[in-house]
């Protein structure tokens, strides 16, 4: 394996952890905040306030840690991509600080208001949309080069059926992996009433994200023939991603072995994000930027490898306390005890 | 090409986000070795008080801290957003201490998380200030990290560069430049002293409204000696950052102390103002910038005069000099007083004038933060990576960078008054004595 390929793959696997986790606390807060104007919140509520208090902030670390680490092991994107996502990503930079500070202040100052609780969700939609406009970009299309500099074509992109397509398989990915995801929580947390409700959101949400997928197949295969042909070449990984879904859905379909209706939903989406990786490759700008082309160093590349390695070595224990704490601790779920300071 | 309206507005974008940002990152670094100290405190002398101390700081902790992380996220991306020229040469040489300060991060987000989410789950007390020990260092080595970098744009090293091309590159020596020392050890110790003052401030504030409980005694005193230590550390460190200038950025020294001649029996420059190269109502120390220069009073000191006029900072640099360092002197008075007194039972440290000193101290302290900021980042101009690349040629070359400025603008206004509110209704529902006696209730009492 080359550092190459080691490097971007370490990167995209914590591409997929934020994708997981971040998705879970996005539909979380829409959840709620729809739970709100139904007049449903006091189902929900004490769910998803359990879950995500504790880990709020680790998620947005996951997202630090992929944009640092694509500077690091591939510094020609800081030019490339540093230079065209200036709106696009200051959008979801701002959205993801008033959601994450309005977090902590409504958590610890003042609880329960309307409007918040409707910007919250709202928020928790719009991040993923704005994030998930890097993707289409990185199809090409949609930048060229002026005076050697790069420059985006907003009027191409927003036009675009696959921009579209793709921000609707952002959002419906987001909702049905949160709904899967608390389902199983509240299974656990012995809370039947808010279980019943975040399986019937798990099945509603499945709908929209196999349709976005077929979509978003068909408006690549017009938009990058040459992607589109390497993901047909690897059409296997994306078969069984989606053998994989239909078992998941059939689990809660029957309300039946949510743990392994959560592993799998974890696995499809493992999968379909690392196919859709291998597929991209070796392009991270079509068709200007490739992971060679775009690699740094090799003494630095190795420095970085070392740090990471060190640094799991004291994240993956550390992690684990985590999730032995709040994420598998009966007494903590089912909220019997609490020790907040 | 560059697009000289996007250079200026990302230059305002920049100071505007770093300014905004290390208010809350100076508290971040600094309040959790606070926490710390009180609990330990409270656990040795068995005195509930203390450990409520720490309690309730982890309390307001919690708001500061997601205004720091999400101010740090934006300042991280906007780094490749702004200066996508620069961080494509320096991801080249200086990427390792960035991508290690993402694991520090991470490794404080967990153990904060769960800190905060156990407190009483021990019967040993101890074991639960050990979780936040990983908090306290994942904090600091953050500030450790950030600053290498920041250094390192000052004195880069680790690299050379051959037709054009980054060649021979030692990303460890570049973590190792000359500024590394000097710098990480002022960020994080000024950090600490300021964190000490703030939370003294409020305490002071407290009993000049009237509550006094003794808790708001024992929070004072312990915050002044810890920030007399931390003050009168910064200042010795500041000595040595003055002395690296000498050696490596002359050019800065020149500009902060308005020394226009290079001569010998320098004298120090304090306020004052510039006509043309005349300095005039300007107290002046003889020999005093020889001697904080060299050791030695009639050394010789390089001034403005060696440089080419393109490459020299502004010199209003010098009010941010004399700002920081008359703040970081009137605190160690300050500090050292309060503790003095204290010890020798002197009636003026309690009376309600030097309470307000110790109020302001809180802001002076904050403004001094500020001022050494703008000091180490104006007095680094033109370049943003010395003698290598200029600020100017950094910049992105995208439009809409004023747009961006307005919409992050908004964004501070919403998260500095948000937190300010949270903040104060936070403690306000909960007042010390109310709490005292809730925790009373709950244990059926061993409290004084």
């Amino acid at each position: 394996m080359t550092l190459e390929i080691l490097g971007i793959s370490v990167l995209w696997m914590f591409l997929l952890g934020y994708l997981i986790i971040g998705s879970i606390d996005f539909g979380a807060g829409f959840f709620n905040a729809y739970g709100v104007l139904t007049g449903r919140q006091h189902i929900l509520t004490n769910i998803i306030q359990r879950y995500l208090s504790p880990v709020w902030e680790v998620t947005n670390v996951f997202l630090v840690f992929f944009f640092v680490g694509v500077v690091g092991f591939f510094p020609k994107t800081a030019f490339y991509y540093g230079t065209t996502l200036l709106v696009p990503a200051s959008i979801a930079i701002i959205l993801l600080a008033i959601r994450g500070s309005y977090y902590a202040f409504e958590s610890y100052g003042s609880r329960g208001h309307k409007g918040y609780s409707f910007m919250y969700g709202a928020a928790g939609l719009l991040i993923p949309a704005s994030l998930s406009v890097v993707l289409t970009i990185s199809e090409g299309g949609f930048v060229s080069m002026v005076n050697g500099n790069p420059v985006l074509d907003y009027h191409a992109l927003f036009t675009s059926p696959l921009t579209w397509s793709i921000v609707v398989l952002a959002i419906a990915a987001v909702l049905y992996i949160s709904a899967v995801f608390l389902t199983w929580y509240a299974d656990k947390a012995g809370d039947r009433k808010a279980t019943k409700l975040l399986r019937k959101y798990a099945l509603i949400w499945a709908g929209p994200l196999a349709i976005s997928v077929i979509g978003i197949m068909f408006e690549l295969s017009k938009h990058n023939v040459e992607h589109f042909n390497r993901m047909i070449d690897i059409a296997w990984m994306f078969g069984l991603s989606a053998i994989m879904f239909v078992i998941t859905v059939w689990f809660i379909w029957k309300q039946q072995h949510y743990s392994w209706a959560l592993g799998l939903l974890v696995g499809q989406f493992a999968l379909a994000f690392f196919a859709y990786g291998i597929s991209h490759y070796p392009y991270l700008l079509y068709p200007y930027l490739t992971i060679y082309d775009s690699f740094t160093n090799p003494a630095m590349a190795t420095a970085l490898v070392v740090a990471f390695v060190l640094g799991l070595l004291l994240l993956i224990p550390s992690i684990y306390l985590l999730l032995k704490l709040f994420l598998f601790n009966k007494d903590y779920i089912r909220g019997k005890k609490d020790h907040h300071a | 090409m560059e697009n000289e309206s996007a250079v200026f507005f990302s230059r305002v974008l920049t100071e505007l986000t770093l300014s905004f940002h290390i208010i809350y990152a100076t508290i971040g670094v600094g309040v959790p070795l606070m926490i710390m100290i009180a609990q330990w405190v409270g656990i040795k002398k068995n005195d509930e008080h203390y450990i409520l101390l720490a309690r309730r700081w982890a309390r307001g902790f919690v708001i500061t801290v997601a205004v720091g992380v999400v101010t740090g996220t934006a300042i991280g991306l906007q780094l490749s957003l702004l200066w996508p020229n620069f961080m494509q040469l320096a991801g080249n040489v200086i990427a390792l201490p960035l991508f290690m300060e993402t694991f520090a991060f991470f490794f404080e987000a967990i153990f904060l998380g769960i800190y905060l989410y156990t407190w009483d789950r021990f019967e040993n007390q101890k074991k639960h200030l050990l979780l936040l020990i990983p908090v306290a260092i994942g904090a600091s080595m953050s500030a450790v990290f950030i600053t290498i970098v920041n250094a390192f744009m000052n004195a880069p090293q680790g690299f050379d560069v051959v037709d054009g091309q980054l060649v021979n590159i030692q990303p460890i020596l570049a973590m190792l430049n000359p500024a590394m020392p000097t710098k990480v050890a002022h960020v994080v110790v000024t950090a600490y002293m300021t964190a000490a003052f703030v939370l003294a401030a409020i305490a002071a504030f407290k009993m000049l409204k009237g509550s006094n409980h003794v808790y708001h005694k024992k929070a004072l005193f312990l915050l002044m000696k810890v920030g007399l230590v931390f003050a009168i550390a910064s200042a010795i460190i500041g000595d040595f950052s003055a002395k690296y200038l000498v050696e490596y950025q002359p050019e800065k020294l020149a500009a902060a102390e308005w020394h226009f001649e290079t001569e010998k029996n320098a004298p120090l420059v304090l306020f004052g103002v510039t006509d043309g190269e005349e300095v005039k109502y300007a107290i002046k120390v003889p020999y005093a910038l020889s001697f904080l220069a060299h050791s030695n009073p009639t050394a010789e000191v390089i001034g403005l005069n060696e440089f080419p006029e393109d490459e020299t900072p502004p010199l209003y640099i010098h009010y941010l000099f004399d700002t920081m360092v008359m703040i970081g002197m009137f605190m160690v008075l300050v500090s050292a007083a309060y503790v003095l007194g204290k010890i020798r039972g002197w009636s003026f440290v309690s009376t309600k004038w030097f309470r307000r000193v110790i109020v302001a101290g809180g802001p002076l302290s904050i403004i001094a933060i500020e001022a050494g900021w703008w000091l180490a980042e104006v007095g680094r101009q033109p370049w943003i990576l010395r003698k290598y690349m200029k600020v100017a040629e950094a910049a992105t070359t995208s439009d809409h960078v004023d747009i961006m400025l307005i919409l992050f603008c908004g964004l501070y206004i919403i998260l500095g008054v948000g937190s300010v509110v949270v903040l104060r209704r936070m403690f306000r529902h909960n007042p010390i004595e109310q709490e005292i006696e809730d925790r009373k209730a709950e244990k059926g009492g061993d409290f004084s």
